[in-house]
Formats: structure tokens, C-alpha cells, sequence
């Protein structure tokens, strides 16, 4: 990248500090955004094609546009969350360049007429969101947060809150329950967050990922269609894409939606670590489906159509690269752990499933089970999906479904040697 | 001097109160109540479980009976509140509580034998710990570092890019002083704890 969007600091050294933001560009967005008619921010986010970066994907003007105006009190949080295992770029965001993090949510926050702003931190991030506090307190001070700010006649107060390990209060509906002192597990939807009932505290809320408001202020001051003329027609703009795993220079890198996969991993990554080969690609993190890193994979362009298309999702395009020595198997019962973890417990078939996957890939890994376990835990892991209140759901099944199905042979390793009994009937969890 | 709100950094104050949290940190419970509406001061039930973690030293009764008293909750609501999240400790834990990220990104750049390495010489098991009271070692799911393996957080804050050389050397210096191991000066260079001004 030339120029970044996001990762400026890498262009602006010292662009947390909030001389040099607003010496560079800082609050210009803001400003035009607040000369604006919030109906006419919404439609101009709309008209950018700016999608959702925290994994879905889905177009933020229209999330916007679902707030019913005529309500008094709204809401716009920020999911800051991050816990798919392979995504650190929310963090670098917010280490480097909190300040555009924050515009671009007053200007979201303007755009519903929100009353108050919340960024919802995963509690190991503690000292991401003690910064952002600092940064909304010199805001406050410099009138930007507050009261009638930049003379406009609005007023919004933003605070922090701090999540305490648990991955699924990335789920914008638990995030809620948890923003609220309740437990953090799911709502039943509809109401949908934006409806009346359904969002923080049962006003209209709007939940967006870090990433996704990170670029809001450069769409106000450059246009939708200088956005558009980034990336590809269906996927504009750029996107951070997190490598990590068996790859030579882990890390985040902000690129153009459209870029191949090859020049990603290949120009900017460095090739797989050790010289050695790739062999397959989990594109997000632990929750999208892996795929075998063939050369028409290499030869994708990223952006949310192609990757739909490949079988799997580009989703938080949290790349985890596995090499040529890498035992799939293994690598999907690591996945089974952190499902197994992270599920609330509110459905039974999550429950009870990621628990029973994750025990029968344990019997996998010690080598005692036959084909008959493998093709167990792939009707496990079938039967959870289409059955659960939340996605997390869905994302449990993807490991195993997409392991057993791309890699068999992999798993065929461990069961060739043995000639036990399979495991019996699933035996519900032990509370755990 | 800046002052954690979230009580992660404060020191322990041992004095017996009536309501412990809201004698000795009363402008940080103030400070979250007032971050939500009128009614909903619920929502303060976490951030007042991490300054009740850091006064008793770990989740209490007596934690847990300050903030229902606080927030007029149901202790047992706030009891479950504890439980449901990984990052309060309902136990006593020693003095650095070590989280080792071993999920699947940091396992591929070498964390599994770190952390098993690390526990071995501690002498624990995963999730001990050690006689003197100084470590707690537990291996945790991943904590957005994963570019940086192996990695963990020690009292919650960053340690990257280790291997047993570095971690005896931390080690070794918070055994000679444990407040290094909370101490704001002792932040990690790469990890930017940035002057926002
Ligand atoms: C189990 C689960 C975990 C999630 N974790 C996150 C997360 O850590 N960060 C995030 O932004 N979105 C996460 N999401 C997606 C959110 O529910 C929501 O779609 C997103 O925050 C919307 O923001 P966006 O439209 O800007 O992407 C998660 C979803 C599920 C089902
Ligand atoms: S699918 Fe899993 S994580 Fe989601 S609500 Fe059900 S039990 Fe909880
Ligand atoms: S997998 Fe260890 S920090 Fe992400």
C-alpha cells in the first residue's frame, strides 16, 4: 500500500498523538459529517459499500439505516472484542491510531442521532481501552466529545467497557447482555439489536466492529466513490488481513480488497516459514472453513464473493497458514478446544456438541479411535448446524466438517493403526 | 499520574471496612456508575469485579456482597457474573498469574512446548501453583498477539516473542521484586501504552 486507510501510522509516525491526527487530516470528516443532514452521512456510507469487518460482512449504511429516527434514545457500540483465534488487527488499530477509531464512531454516532457511544474492549485488551480513555478524556477537553460539539448542536458521550474473557461476547447480542451486567450469552432475535426491545438497554443500537468504523471518517472526507474506486465492484475499499501461523513475516497488512491471495502471502508475507511449503489456509480464523492451499486458491482474488465461492468465507480475514508438515487432525482438534470453551451453554446441541467433539478428538489424537469415531463427530458436528440461537454455533461445526472433508487422509493416519471399539453414544457434558 | 479506573493496577488495602470498595476506591466506583443511564447500573457490575479482584486479591464473599450492595443485585446474580468469565478469579492465585496463549496460531510458532517447558520448571501442573506462592501457570485461548508467539500475559499485561531465556529473566526479576510484574514501566517496547496528547 502506497497510502493506508487504516494503518497510518505506518505512513504518519506518531498519528495516536492527537497534534499529529488532527495535524493530518483529523476531524475533517467529523466536521463535514456534522455540516451534513444525518439521513445524508447514512446514504453516503451506504452509496461507499462499506461492509462489516468483524467477520459478516454486511453493509454498514444499511445497518444504519435500520435505526428508527423517530426514537428518543439510540445507541452506537463498538465491538472491540476480537478473540478469533489468528485476528490481532483491532488491536493495532487501536494501539496506533485510537483517534480515527473514534471519530469514525462520532460520526456513526451522529449519522443514528445516537445519544451515547460504548467501546466494548475484551478485558485482556485493559490497556487499549485505558488509552482510548485518555483519548476521549483530551476530547472532552478540546470540545470534540460532549456537548454541542463543533458548534453543531449535537451532543454524544462516549465511555469504555471492559469484556473479562469470553469469546462469545464478540456476538453482538450477548456483547449487549454483557454491556448491561448480565450474563454473556446470546439474545433470542428478533427484536434485532436496531429494533425497539432489541438493542442496548432496549433502545435502537447500532453494533459495529473497529475496523469497520476506522474507515468511516477517510469515506466522509474522500467520497463514496474514491472508497469504491478502491477494491473491487462488490468489495470495496482495503482490508487488514492478519497473517499468522506457519508463514515467514506474521502480521498485519493492510491491502486493497481484490488482491491475490499469492501476493499476500507471497510479496507481503514472505512465502511459508522455513522455506518450506503451504498446504492449507484457514482465511478466518478458527471459525471459517480451511482449505487446501492450491495454486487457483493462490491465484483468488480476496474479497467476500471470491472466497464464497472457494467454499469458505473471508470473514475477519484472519489468515492462520498451515505448512506441508502440519497434521490437519491435530489442527482441528486444537479447534474443537476453543469451541468446547467458548460455548455459553445456552443451546444443547452447541453445548453437548462442541463438548462431544472435542472428547472424541482427544480419543483421535491418542490414537484409539477407528473410522467410525471420525465419521461420529462429522455427524456431530452436522447436526449442530442450523441448530443454534447464535453462530458460534456454526462455527464449531466448520473445523471439523471442513477438516474431515478437505484433509481425510489426515485423520485416516490415526485411525489406520488401530482396531478398538468406536466410542458409544454421546454422553451428555458434564457441566462444564 | 494516570490511574487505572479498572483497579487492574491499584495496590491491595488491607484495611477491614464495612463496604471495603466503596471506602477505598469510591471515585473508580463513581466513575463507573456514571458511565451508565439513570437505572442501569448493572452495567458497572464488571468493571467492579475487577477492582474487587484486585482489593481482596481475588473474587470474595465479601467482593461479591460489596457490589451486590453497591449495584443492589442479588449477590448470587453477581456470583455468576464471576463465574462466567475467565478473567476473575474466584480462588486465591499466586502472586503472577501466567496466561499462555497455546491456541492453534501461537501451538504453530512453538507454544505448546513453551508452555510445557515453563510449567516444567515451575514444577506444576497446568493450572498450578507454585509452592512459594509466586506463580499460578494456566494455558488460555487466543489473546491477539498471535504474530508475536510465544506469548502470554503476566498480571494481564503483554509479554511477546519469549522463549525460556527471556522467561527466566522475567521471572527472575519479579521474584526479586513482584511489583515489576505490575509495575507500568515494566510495559513490553512493542506493545505502545502511548501518550494520547
Ligand atoms: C461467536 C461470535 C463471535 C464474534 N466475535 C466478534 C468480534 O470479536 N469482533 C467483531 O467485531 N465481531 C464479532 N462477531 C460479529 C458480531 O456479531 C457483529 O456481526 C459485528 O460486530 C458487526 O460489526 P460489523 O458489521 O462492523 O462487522 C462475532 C460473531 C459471533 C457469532
Ligand atoms: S450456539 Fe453455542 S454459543 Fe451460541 S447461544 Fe448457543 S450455546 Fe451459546
Ligand atoms: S493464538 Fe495465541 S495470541 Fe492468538
Amino acid at each position: 500500500m502506497d497510502k493506508h486507510i487504516l494503518l497510518r501510522e505506518l505512513d504518519t509516525p506518531d498519528i495516536h498523538k492527537f497534534d499529529v491526527y488532527s495535524a493530518n487530516g483529523g476531524w475533517e470528516g467529523l466536521k463535514k459529517a456534522l455540516s451534513m443532514e444525518p439521513s445524508e452521512v447514512i446514504d453516503l456510507i451506504k452509496a461507499s459499500n462499506l461492509r462489516g469487518r468483524g467477520g459478516a460482512g454486511f453493509p454498514t449504511g444499511v445497518k444504519w439505516s435500520f435505526i428508527p429516527q423517530s426514537e428518543p434514545i439510540k445507541y452506537f457500540v463498538i465491538n472491540a472484542d476480537e478473540s478469533e483465534p489468528g485476528t490481532f488487527k483491532d488491536r493495532q488499530l487501536m494501539e496506533n491510531n485510537p483517534y480515527q477509531l473514534i471519530e469514525g464512531t462520532l460520526i456513526g454516532a451522529y449519522a443514528i442521532q445516537a445519544t451515547a457511544a460504548y467501546i466494548y474492549l475484551r478485558g485482556e485488551y485493559w490497556e487499549m481501552g485505558m488509552q482510548l480513555d485518555r483519548c476521549i478524556e483530551k476530547l472532552r477537553e478540546e470540545g470534540i466529545i460532549g456537548e454541542n460539539i463543533f458548534g453543531s448542536g449535537f451532543d454524544i458521550d462516549m465511555y469504555t467497557h471492559l469484556g473479562a474473557g469470553a469469546y462469545i461476547c464478540g456476538e453482538e447480542s450477548a456483547l449487549l447482555n454483557s454491556l448491561e451486567g448480565l450474563l454473556g450469552q446470546p439474545r433470542v432475535r428478533p427484536p434485532f439489536p436496531a429494533n425497539k426491545g432489541g438493542g442496548l438497554y432496549k433502545e435502537p443500537t447500532v453494533v459495529n466492529n473497529v475496523e469497520t468504523m476506522a474507515n468511516v471518517p477517510w469515506i466522509m472526507v474522500n467520497g463514496a466513490d474514491a472508497y469504491k474506486a478502491v477494491g473491487t465492484e462488490k468489495s470495496s475499499g482495503t482490508k487488514v488481513f492478519c497473517l499468522s501461523g506457519d508463514i515467514a513475516n506474521p502480521g498485519n497488512y493492510e491491502l486493497p480488497l481484490g488482491t491475490s491471495v499469492r501476493e499476500l502471502l507471497f510479496d507481503y508475507g514472505g512465502g511459508a516459514k522455513d522455506g518450506r511449503e503451504f498446504k492449507a489456509l484457514l482465511p478466518s480464523g478458527a471459525s471459517g472453513p480451511i482449505i487446501p492451499l492450491t495454486d487457483e486458491v493462490l491465484d483468488t482474488e480476496m474479497t467476500y464473493e471470491a472466497f464464497a465461492a472457494l467454499g469458505t468465507v473471508l470473514g475477519s480475514a484472519s489468515f492462520i497458514l498451515l505448512d506441508d508438515t502440519r497434521d490437519i487432525a491435530w489442527a482441528a482438534s486444537k479447534m474443537a478446544k476453543f469451541f468446547h470453551h467458548e460455548s455459553c451453554g445456552k443451546c444443547t446441541p452447541c453445548r453437548e456438541g462442541t463438548y462431544w467433539i472435542d472428547k472424541v478428538m482427544d480419543r483421535i489424537m491418542s490414537g484409539q479411535a477407528t473410522q467410525k469415531d471420525v465419521d461420529n463427530v462429522f455427524d456431530v458436528a452436522g447436526n449442530i448446524q442450523g441448530m443454534t440461537l447464535c453462530a458460534l454455533g456454526e462455527f464449531a461445526a466448520n473445523p471439523i466438517l471442513a477438516t474431515i472433508k478437505n484433509f481425510p487422509e489426515d485423520f485416516a493416519e490415526y485411525t489406520n493403526q488401530t482396531a478398538v471399539e468406536p466410542v458409544a453414544e454421546p454422553e451428555p457434558a458434564a457441566g462444564d | 499520574a494516570w490511574h487505572c479506573p479498572y483497579g487492574i493496577l491499584t495496590r491491595k488495602n488491607e484495611n477491614n471496612m464495612q463496604n471495603a470498595l466503596l471506602e477505598n476506591y469510591r471515585e473508580q466506583v463513581e466513575y463507573h456508575l456514571s458511565k451508565y443511564p439513570e437505572g442501569q447500573q448493572r452495567s458497572a457490575v464488571m468493571p467492579l469485579l475487577y477492582i474487587a479482584q484486585e482489593h481482596y486479591g481475588h473474587v470474595t464473599q465479601d467482593g461479591i456482597e460489596d457490589i451486590a450492595e453497591i449495584l443492589d443485585m442479588d449477590p448470587t446474580q453477581v456470583k455468576s457474573i464471576a463465574g462466567f468469565y475467565t478473567m476473575y478469579r474466584e480462588k486465591p492465585k499466586g502472586k503472577v498469574w501466567l496466561h499462555v496463549c497455546t491456541d492453534l496460531p501461537c501451538a504453530l510458532r512453538g507454544a505448546d512446548e513453551f508452555y510445557h517447558e515453563l510449567i516444567d520448571e515451575l514444577g506444576i501442573e497446568d493450572g498450578g501453583t507454585t509452592e512459594d506462592g509466586m506463580f499460578t501457570a494456566e494455558h488460555v485461548m487466543c489473546l491477539g498477539a498471535c504474530d508475536r508467539a510465544p506469548m502470554l500475559q503476566a498480571n494481564f499485561r503483554f509479554h511477546e516473542h519469549l522463549d525460556m531465556d527471556k522467561m527466566r529473566d522475567l521471572m527472575a526479576k519479579w521474584r526479586d521484586d513482584v511489583n515489576a510484574a505490575l509495575s507500568p514501566t515494566d510495559y513490553g517496547e512493542e506493545v505502545g501504552f502511548k501518550e494520547a496528547n
